[in-house]
């Protein structure tokens, strides 16, 4: 696939004049280059000559690389990217996080699912690109839009299904809900409501990594974490902290921005001084790329020398992917702001069609087999909803369970005796 | 008169009437609001004084305390109050301490506000009231309107005020309407800050409570008063400071007290009333004090946990009558 520039002339509110012209001086001067913090990559930036030809506000081209991509282009423009099976299972994975949030879509609207339900249409191809390059010991924590990272990274998709109907069979036990999903066994740190909060949080796993290497000695512990976060959380002082202390300590995360343009109704335009994020890498010591989000293929070349420089120790990256999602923020969002002709753009560019597209185009699979993945993963979501449907919900002594790991930590009763010790206490029907 | 709509124009009236006065938070601007109390606010004011900000609360808000050293008079709004605490530095040390700090030199005349407490199904992260933690802070006034009338009044009574208010909403109260006079409606109308209102009358037990709680103690008292208790329900509108005075008259009326809140239990408003009747009214009590809060558990999504977690109204029926007879069990039925 080449690196197509896109162009498209609707109208996109600006309310800052964002000066994105030929003027521009990259940020840091090629020629300028020095190490960083003693890391051995220079860091090389395309020079924009071609913005005149490019929308001012976005690009799809890969602008910013180290030194070992750049190496691997030339390889990677005659050979295929991918084997059959590596199509094929990433073909699957996008296919199941599609058809899983439309029926989160069609459940909700029925109620049985309630609160507040983000959905991940569209942006399929950065949860597929980054995890499906992960081993099962790395980390992935992630927003409240987190269904498809919990399921690319290994959890079932009745677990996921069931957490949300809020039954006592979902992975959280129904105690979490739709933005909080968690897996120990599948390194699934969440799930969070507030935007930045699973940034630190990450960069925290990342360090357990390194520290378990260095200071506990288990030389084989070279876990990677990837922490998911959208183009708001960008404004947030949380991440300009992480991106700090990762850097500066050389952690092995990737930070991996969902640019979506849209926070709720808030245009990223709108909200930050210098759009382009990809830029704040460089400025805390680090690696920053962007890379078209829409493209599986593309982001997986990415990802993989991103993952690679944290599994070999060499640090972090931020990786800005340009993507899109097709329906509102949440359920609840009347979508009103977006422009049609924006929506209609990116639906053109949908990640699942342009994978398809690809593998036809190179004689990769055949019609009959693609169909069988989709009637396969019809069937799966369908399995799910109905195991979500008649699990159990959870009984009333689930309230007062898992606050704690110790759960004397609710203190001694009134006859002396620790609280949880109390039968009454464990059948949900004492007086706390 | 919904609460929305209350909000709303109380907004309106401030910013016509004081050019100082300002609306900045998530969304307040081109999306009308994430819960639309700001809708129409930006045509009518322009993107100068209604401002949709960056995600950044502790920026932000760091923002409207600095406007308001300097004698602008801002409304920062946060989506939901859980959002706070990624500002509740400046909340407490910017704004509440700053005019002691500086010895009555800098005032902050800044109204923070949004909603409070649990909504639906929407989790952990964004159920917690923070009521009681902003009411433990010296310089600081918190607000919690229930019905259209307290939300009009107590808001424009915010904005008028010289000193930071935290102003506490329910998003399920929204929605709800209430009949209003139309002295409510004149844009003069202010409800004083520091004042309980007594919704109904009554002569067996007091219930306090704020926000949400109030309708529930309302319908309380209706079956209460089928079953020959009659219960006074008094809408505290003002935690902090908390009318005192009211609520130990009441008590010294009916010997007995049920207080309500959404909270988690320890170290709640309740608590604090407790407190104050035991201080002041210890004579009068003629049973132990009731406390009905949330569970002492993060808020679960699971719906029938949720409810759980959450008091409901035949929890306050029967805690009224346990402070009448003592003879109830203090567990709910399945």
């Amino acid at each position: 696939m080449s690196f197509a520039t896109t162009k498209f002339a609707h109208p996109i509110p600006l309310s800052t004049t964002a000066a994105r012209s030929n003027d521009h001086k990259p940020f840091l001067d090629p020629f300028k280059a020095t190490r960083f913090l003693g890391s051995t990559h220079k860091f090389r930036f395309h020079p924009l000559t071609n913005s005149n030809h490019i929308n001012i506000h976005r690009r799809s081209a890969v602008v910013a690389v180290s030194d070992v991509l750049k190496a691997k282009k030339p390889k990677s423009t005659s050979n295929l990217l991918i084997t059959k099976e590596e199509g094929l299972e990433l073909y699957e994975d996008m296919v199941l996080g599609r058809a899983f949030e439309d029926m989160c879509a069609q459940m909700y609207y029925r109620g049985k699912m309630f609160g507040f339900v983000h959905l991940y249409n569209g942006q399929e191809a950065v949860s597929t690109g980054f995890i499906k390059l992960l081993k099962k010991e790395d980390c992935v924590a992630s927003t409240y839009r987190d269904h498809v990272h919990a399921l690319s990274k290994g959890v079932s998709a009745r677990a996921v299904m069931s957490e949300l109907f809020g039954k006592t069979t979902g992975c959280c036990r129904g105690q979490g809900g739709s933005m909080h999903m968690f897996s120990s066994e599948h390194n699934v740190l969440g799930g969070f409501a507030f935007i930045g909060e699973g940034i630190p949080v990450a960069t925290g796993a990342a360090f357990t990594s390194k520290y378990r290497r260095e200071v506990l000695k288990e030389a084989d512990c070279d876990h990677v974490t990837v922490a998911f976060f959208g183009d708001g959380t960008c404004n947030n002082g949380q991440f300009f902290e992480c991106l700090n202390m990762a850097a500066l300590w050389k952690l092995p995360i990737v930070f991996v921005v969902e640019n979506n343009l849209w926070a709720i109704g808030m245009s990223h335009l709108r909200a930050t001084s210098d759009p382009e994020i990809w830029k704040k890498g460089p400025a805390f010591g680090m690696p920053g790329v962007h890379v078209d989000g829409m493209d599986v293929l593309k982001v997986r070349e990415v990802a993989k020398e991103a993952i690679g420089r944290a599994r070999r120790g060499e640090g972090p990256t931020l990786v800005e992917c340009e993507t899109y999602r097709f329906r509102g923020h949440s359920l609840a969002d009347p979508d009103e702001l977006r422009d049609p002709a924006e929506k209609a753009h990116y639906a053109t560019r949908d990640p699942i069609t342009a994978l398809k597209k690809y593998m036809f185009e190179n004689n990769l699979v055949s019609e009959p087999e693609l169909k069988a993945i989709e009637k396969k993963i019809d069937e799966v979501v369908e399995e799910a909803v109905e195991f979500a449907d008649e699990s159990p919900h959870p009984g009333r002594s689930q309230l007062l369970e898992n606050v704690f790991a110790d759960p004397k930590g609710f203190g001694i009763g009134p006859d002396g005796r620790y609280r949880c010790e109390d039968p009454k206490f464990t059948e949900g029907t004492a007086h706390v | 008169m919904t609460v929305r709509d209350a909000l709303n124009s109380a907004l309106d009236e401030e910013m016509s009437a004081d050019p100082k006065v300002f609306l900045m938070g998530e969304e307040v601007g081109e999306y009308q609001g994430a819960y639309k109390i700001s809708k129409g606010l930006l045509d009518k004011y322009g993107p100068e004084r209604v401002l949709d900000t960056p995600i950044t609360e502790a920026g932000f808000t760091g923002i409207g305390v600095g406007a308001a050293y300097y004698g602008l008079r801002p409304v920062v709004e946060f989506m939901t109050f859980n959002f706070s605490m990624q500002a509740i530095d400046h909340i407490i040390n910017s704004a509440a301490k700053s005019n002691y700090m500086s010895a009555g030199q800098i005032s902050v005349p800044i109204v923070f506000r949004g909603p409070n407490g649990a909504a639906a199904g929407v989790g952990a992260q964004h159920s917690q009231c923070y009521a009681a933690w902003f009411a433990a802070c010296p310089g600081l006034k918190v607000l919690a309107p229930y019905s259209s009338e307290d939300a009009r009044g107590l808001l424009k009574a915010a904005i008028r005020d010289p000193d930071p208010v935290v102003f506490l909403e329910n998003e399920l109260l929204y929605g709800e309407s209430f009949p209003v006079s139309a002295e409510v409606l004149d844009s003069s109308f202010c409800l004083p800050i520091g004042k309980a209102k007594i919704e109904k009358a009554g002569k067996d037990v007091t219930i306090t409570a704020f926000s949400k709680m109030v309708g529930y103690a309302l319908k309380a008292a209706e079956i209460l008063t089928k079953e020959g208790i009659s219960a006074e329900v008094i809408n505290l509108r003002s935690i902090r400071p908390l009318d005192r005075p009211t609520i130990n008259d009441s008590v010294r009326k009916t010997n007995r007290l049920v207080t309500v809140e959404e909270g988690f239990p320890q170290h709640g408003v309740g608590a604090e009333i407790c407190t104050s009747i035991v201080e002041e009214s210890f004579g009068y009590l003629d049973a132990p004090v009731e406390r009905i809060a949330g569970a002492d558990v993060p808020m679960p999504y699971a719906a029938n946990l949720e409810r759980l977690a959450v008091p409901q109204v035949e929890d306050i029926v029967r805690a009224a009558k346990r402070a009448c007879y003592r003879s109830m069990p203090l567990a709910a039925a399945a």
